[in-house]
């Protein structure tokens, strides 16, 4: 009777929730809902413009739609479609990575040399405020018309403010951390890296996520100017031509290339803050 | 001879505005094992004068010689503990105590074991693998002391190291120190503007001037207790603090 009773509790009466079970239960829900209104938003989105297209609401001349831009990708040829993406990828990458390190060993030095950072801090500051795309006609002659003054444009729209937000977390470190290493008798060198370059662990990624956003800036830029491939180099061809579903196409695989870059850079971030112990 | 001395000592800065002599005509000698409490009213230069004892700040005129030679900071004669206990949060406690030794180039099996092994003994054993953040207030501040230790510096310096502690385990962690620099049998210049710690710590209190900063008084403390603890619960204290307190504020 009584083991006949407790097999059938459960059925009659659900156990009641803990309070941290219902806490859970909450966030999951929380979770779920949330990316079930991010994708509806999405699908809301284009098929709006898909209906607005068919229905002749807008010209679709104009503004192409989603079902013109997965035709025009069809017809695209693959290995073409690749040669472009891979340029503007490479121009990309090689740009933001020689930024970061260049932009890391100029911080570098302007710590060092105290002397160094007051002499060339006016320079600075007018190199941060000046427009680097006006510069575009000038690499193009210094450096030629090509991948490589893409990449110049790329570095030269990072480099700046990589020196100025590595510096300024630099300068910033403890000043009791560094007397202390100096009792001990560390020399510069042993500052660097022991606390330098540790403590800023956060600053130095933080700088990468920056430098993601403005490589795409200024890796498109520069195709904009000069190029003969890369999706830079479609966009403005399709609009010269008025092809608005490759412009369109090409906005949308920028777009997934960017989105990729960004989280390589957020699982570097990630691998950083466990080594370092940052919460 | 004594293990410092500090000899007719002027210090003078230069700043754009204007010029401050922060010590002026200071002669004081430390023997070894001594403790040593240096007080004052605040901004009298107490901090000063310890960068220049670890080396850090050279006096305008006069010598510093720690064993008669003149004090350089890669020396590794002195080890400088700060208010706050700035160990690295990147860096296990192990790792944090051996930095000294790594700076200098001094790590070896038997330095490494000399460090750990002092890690054990103050309770601090189980936690070579944690990190400062998992550390309560008072264990951070052994750690940092065990640090400065590890390099076997001839001469502590301490800087308020217990200003950043609550008022809680200032008491015991004040205890701690203590008996481990009497236990490694180190000679140890504190600075403080506490001075109920510096009866209770010191064997002797040199009250400073106001800026700028000067021998006024030295006291040898005879209190006959052997732990900061005890020594708070002696008659004589009061009497200490009474005398150091008038002196201090006169």
């Amino acid at each position: 009777m009584k083991i006949n009773s407790r097999k059938r509790l459960p059925v009659l009466l659900p156990r009641a929730k803990s309070p941290r079970e219902m806490y859970l239960a909450k966030r999951r829900n929380d979770k779920i809902t949330t990316v079930l209104f991010q994708a509806g938003l999405l699908v809301l989105l284009l098929g709006l413009w898909e209906l607005a297209a068919r229905l002749e609401w807008i010209d679709s001349f104009i503004t192409s739609c989603p079902s013109r831009v997965v035709a025009v990708l069809g017809t695209i040829d693959v290995k073409d479609l690749f040669v472009h993406i891979a340029y503007t990828l490479l121009e990309c990458i090689v740009g933001f990575l020689a930024a970061s390190a260049l932009g890391i060993m100029i911080a570098v030095l302007l710590w060092r040399f105290n002397k160094l950072r007051r002499i060339l801090e006016p320079y600075i500051v007018v190199l941060n405020a000046l427009p680097k795309i006006a510069l575009g006609p000038i690499i193009i002659i210094w450096v030629g018309a090509g991948a490589q003054a893409i990449i110049v444009m790329t570095i030269l729209i990072c480099i700046i403010v990589t020196v100025i937000s590595v510096l300024n977390g630099f300068t910033s470190v403890d000043e009791g951390k560094i007397l202390l290493l100096r009792s001990m008798g560390a020399t510069k060198l042993q500052v660097l890296f022991k606390l330098i370059f540790p403590a800023n662990v956060p600053a130095l990624v933080n700088m990468l996520k920056i430098n993601v956003g403005l490589a795409w800036v200024g890796t498109i830029m520069g195709e904009y100017l000069v190029s003969t491939a890369g999706l830079g180099y479609l966009i403005i061809y399709g609009s010269q031509v008025f092809k608005m579903d490759l412009v369109m196409a090409s906005t949308v695989i920028l777009c997934l290339l960017a989105t990729v870059m960004y989280l390589a850079v957020a699982g570097v971030e990630r691998i950083a803050k466990k080594r370092y112990h940052i919460d | 001879m004594a293990l410092l001395d500090i000899n007719h000592v002027d210090v003078i800065y230069q700043s754009e505005k204007s010029e401050t002599e922060a010590v002026r005509d200071l002669t004081l000698s430390v023997d070894e094992g001594e403790f040593i409490a240096l007080v004052g009213p605040s901004g009298c230069g107490k901090t000063t004068l310890l960068s220049m004892i670890a080396g850090l700040l050279t006096p305008t005129h006069g010598s510093v010689t720690i064993d008669g030679e003149p004090i350089v900071a890669s020396g590794g004669n002195v080890g400088y503990m700060l208010q706050r206990d700035n160990l690295f949060e990147w860096r296990t406690i192990e790792s944090n105590v051996l930095l000294g030794l790594s700076i200098q180039k001094k790590l070896t099996g038997e330095t490494k074991k000399y460090a750990t092994d002092m890690l054990d003994k103050y309770g601090l054993g189980e936690f070579k693998n944690a990190f400062p953040a998992q550390l309560s207030g008072g264990m951070r501040q052994r750690a940092a002391l065990i640090r400065t230790l590890a390099f076997k510096p001839r001469l502590l310096l301490l800087d308020e190291p217990f200003s950043a502690v609550d008022f809680q385990t200032r008491m015991k962690v004040c205890d701690d120190v203590h008996s481990i620099i009497k236990n490694e049998n180190k000679t140890a210049v504190l600075v403080t503007h506490d001075i109920s710690e510096a009866v209770s710590m010191a064997d002797r209190i040199v009250v400073l001037t106001k800026r700028p900063a000067t021998v006024k008084t030295v006291f040898d403390i005879d209190i006959e207790a052997d732990t900061p603890l005890k020594r708070r619960e002696s008659p004589r204290f009061s009497y200490w603090f009474d005398r150091v307190w008038k002196e201090v504020s006169l």
